[in-house]
């Protein structure tokens, strides 16, 4: 298949995607019970009938819904405007942005290290196949993915906590705050073992069943057959030959996994408190404020299209046999 | 009927006999049975109800009572009997995982015999709609759906809203596999038969289509319901559950919501995680042992033997 082809297909879906979400959003915003002028500004403002009229214009809810509100809304949306928290009384994009960071560190250590682990484990374990090491690594992927994330989340909290003195929540202890560079890293780290260690668990057992399974496809290949005939060691065939091929499958199911990584985070940020995006969202959701919910839903949403669209890019410049035209 | 039902009854003993060989396939029924068992006999298992108030000599109430001082599992914060909550949980749980699962297969079975039986623009609408549901970030969706119907007041049940937002959201890798089979069914030769002569659409599917689809259709639910219960309870963790009609995972927020853990009420934490955990091990064992058996696609695989969790691995890769 032609590299162009390939990609024109994955953009069509998420432009589809993207433009599915944006309907979505726009439309959950407009079935909310009451004024969306008070959507907009909060529920308890007080404000003049002529402010409610100015604003009504300014917003352009006296225009139709479809198509102009929504192209209008769209333009808004698109400057970075999504509206005011109703909690908060901030605009929701200053709220998200100030979170994001902390929760891109959270899921990227957690993914960091799931996929490094994942990928050794399951190396070992369709390299070891039907060993007892293989038989243990299956039934440990099996089991972290009947367990709930958020319940191994408590767990870990009580495990950590207990016995290893380990910070509950939070991302740096109160005293820390504002304190130079070299105080405050190390507390970090601290807050961040136990949420980065319920993630890795949760997310390396399918990264080892995928890699288990790709290693077994390679190496049954005709080309390891012709490197073991060439001399070069079991290890030698593994890593140079095997690896290689193998992360290929692993590129498709990151890309694929974005949507439960961002679920992840959500249940572990809140069980620990972790000051980020998905605390956010379930902070939004037990206060019952919507627009800010939706800005996260938005947020959150647009990211992961786009992670996939990267790594579909990725994708094509790994696997050669969609580059050859 | 009574041959048919002969037949089927003869097929069923067959099954039977290659499944009770399978030790990982009976561990999951197992799980799965007592479960639904402790469902159905919730009231003759425990001496109070949920919502009775536990209280001491003094007539105060018994608040995180170990186990050691009240009943199997303790009190909670308000001095309700956990091990009662436990029970009659596992009502809401199953109820609520098992309808949303089963709308989900039969969206998805439907969806995907369209698709596949007609092809054509019909078959390329249901399949840009799954691609577009599996790039769209699950859990933010559903939170942000079940908020707004709630507020929306529309006088529903919190639990049927949970149930059709799951069902209608989780039918995708059903109906892709469903949409793969019925194309090789469609090219059989009693289905040109049929059509040759001139069995209408709706017959085709009905009589040839189903039946052969059927067995497929029943291992994907069962795998279906185990991430229909984690997500029911994942849902409910995070406060969207029914506070009067709780399940495990709304007995999870209470837990972490109302500080059994700096209380070291291990008995309302842990139990509640566990019934979740049996629950959808039970269904993933059970239904990736049916897979084995009855998707034609892996009829090569064998799982009898030492190697069974290597042939679950096998099929979760492929699935």
């Amino acid at each position: 298949m032609a590299r162009r082809d390939y990609l024109l297909g994955k953009f069509g879906i998420a432009l589809l995607t993207l433009l599915f979400v944006l309907l979505l959003d726009f439309i959950l915003f407009r079935v909310l019970p009451g004024d969306p002028i008070r959507a907009v500004i909060g529920r308890n403002v007080r404000i003049s009938a002529e402010v409610q009229q100015s604003l009504r214009e300014q917003f352009g809810l006296d225009k139709p819904v479809f198509p102009d509100q929504f192209v209008d809304t769209l333009g808004q949306w698109a400057q970075g405007n999504l509206g005011v928290s109703w909690s908060q009384r901030k605009p929701v994009s200053e709220i998200l942005i100030s979170k994001l960071w902390n929760t891109l560190l959270l899921i990227g250590l957690g993914q960091l290290l799931s996929i490094v682990l994942g990928a050794i484990l399951g190396l070992l374990a369709g390299w070891k196949r039907k060993t007892p090491f293989d038989v243990g690594a299956l039934t440990f992927s099996l089991i972290a993915w009947a367990t709930p994330t958020f319940w191994l989340g408590i767990i870990l909290l009580v495990a950590g906590s207990t016995w290893f003195g380990l910070p509950t929540g939070g991302i740096v202890s109160p005293e820390n705050v504002g304190k130079p560079l070299h105080t405050v890293i190390p507390d970090l780290a601290r807050h961040l073992i136990l949420p980065t260690l319920t993630f890795t668990i949760l997310y390396l057992g399918e990264y080892m069943l995928i890699m288990r399974s790709s290693i077994l496809e390679v190496l049954s290949e005709d080309y390891i057959l012709t490197a073991r005939a060439k001399g070069m060691s079991h290890f030698q065939v593994l890593t140079k030959h095997g690896l290689k091929n193998a992360m290929l499958p692993m590129v498709t199911i990151i890309a694929l996994n974005l949507g439960f990584t961002v679920s992840g985070a959500i249940y572990i940020e809140t069980v620990f408190s972790y000051d980020g995006l998905g605390n956010l969202v379930q902070t939004a959701l037990v206060k019952q404020d919507y627009p800010l919910l939706q800005g996260a839903f938005l947020l959150l949403a647009v990211s992961v299209i786009i992670a996939n669209v990267l790594a579909d890019f990725l994708y094509t410049y790994l696997d050669p046999r969609v580059k050859a035209n | 009927m009574s041959e048919n039902g002969n037949l089927f009854l003869r097929n069923l003993a067959g099954f039977w006999k290659t499944f009770r060989q399978n030790k990982l396939g009976l561990a999951g029924g197992f799980l799965v049975l007592v479960a639904v068992l402790v469902a159905v006999f919730a009231p003759a298992l425990t001496d109070y109800d949920p919502s009775d108030i536990i209280r001491d000599a003094n007539n105060r109430a018994l608040t995180f009572a170990p186990p050691e001082v009240h009943g199997i599992l303790g009190t909670d914060d308000a001095g309700h009997d956990v091990w009662s909550q436990l029970v009659f949980g596992s009502r809401i749980s199953l109820v609520v995982g098992f309808m949303a699962g089963f709308i989900a297969m039969f969206v998805g079975s439907a969806l995907g015999i369209a698709a596949g039986y007609f092809g054509g623009a019909i078959d390329s609408l249901i399949m840009r709609i799954t691609d577009v549901l599996l790039v769209i970030p699950d859990l933010p969706l559903m939170l942000v759906l079940v908020a707004t119907i709630r507020q929306m007041e529309l006088k529903i049940s919190p639990l049927a809203v949970l149930i059709v937002v799951i069902g209608l959201l989780y039918w995708t890798s059903t109906a892709r596999l469903i949409r793969s089979q019925t194309l090789t069914i469609k090219e059989r030769q009693f289905v040109a038969r049929a059509r040759a002569i001139g069995a209408g659409h709706w017959h085709i599917i009905r009589k040839h289509i189903l039946p052969q689809l059927m067995p497929l259709i029943v291992a994907n639910t069962v795998l279906i319901l185990s991430t229909a219960i984690l997500i029911e309870s994942g849902l409910a963790f995070l406060g969207l559950g029914d506070p009067t009609k709780p399940s495990w995972g709304t007995m999870l927020n209470f837990a972490f919501d109302r500080s059994a853990i700096s209380n070291g009420a291990w008995w309302f934490y842990l139990p509640p995680g566990i019934a979740i955990l049996w629950v959808s091990l039970g269904c993933i064992l059970l239904g990736n042992v049916l897979e084995e058996m009855l998707n034609p696609r892996l009829a090569a695989h064998h799982l009898e033997g030492e190697a069974g969790m290597i042939a679950i691995a096998d099929v979760e890769s492929k699935g």
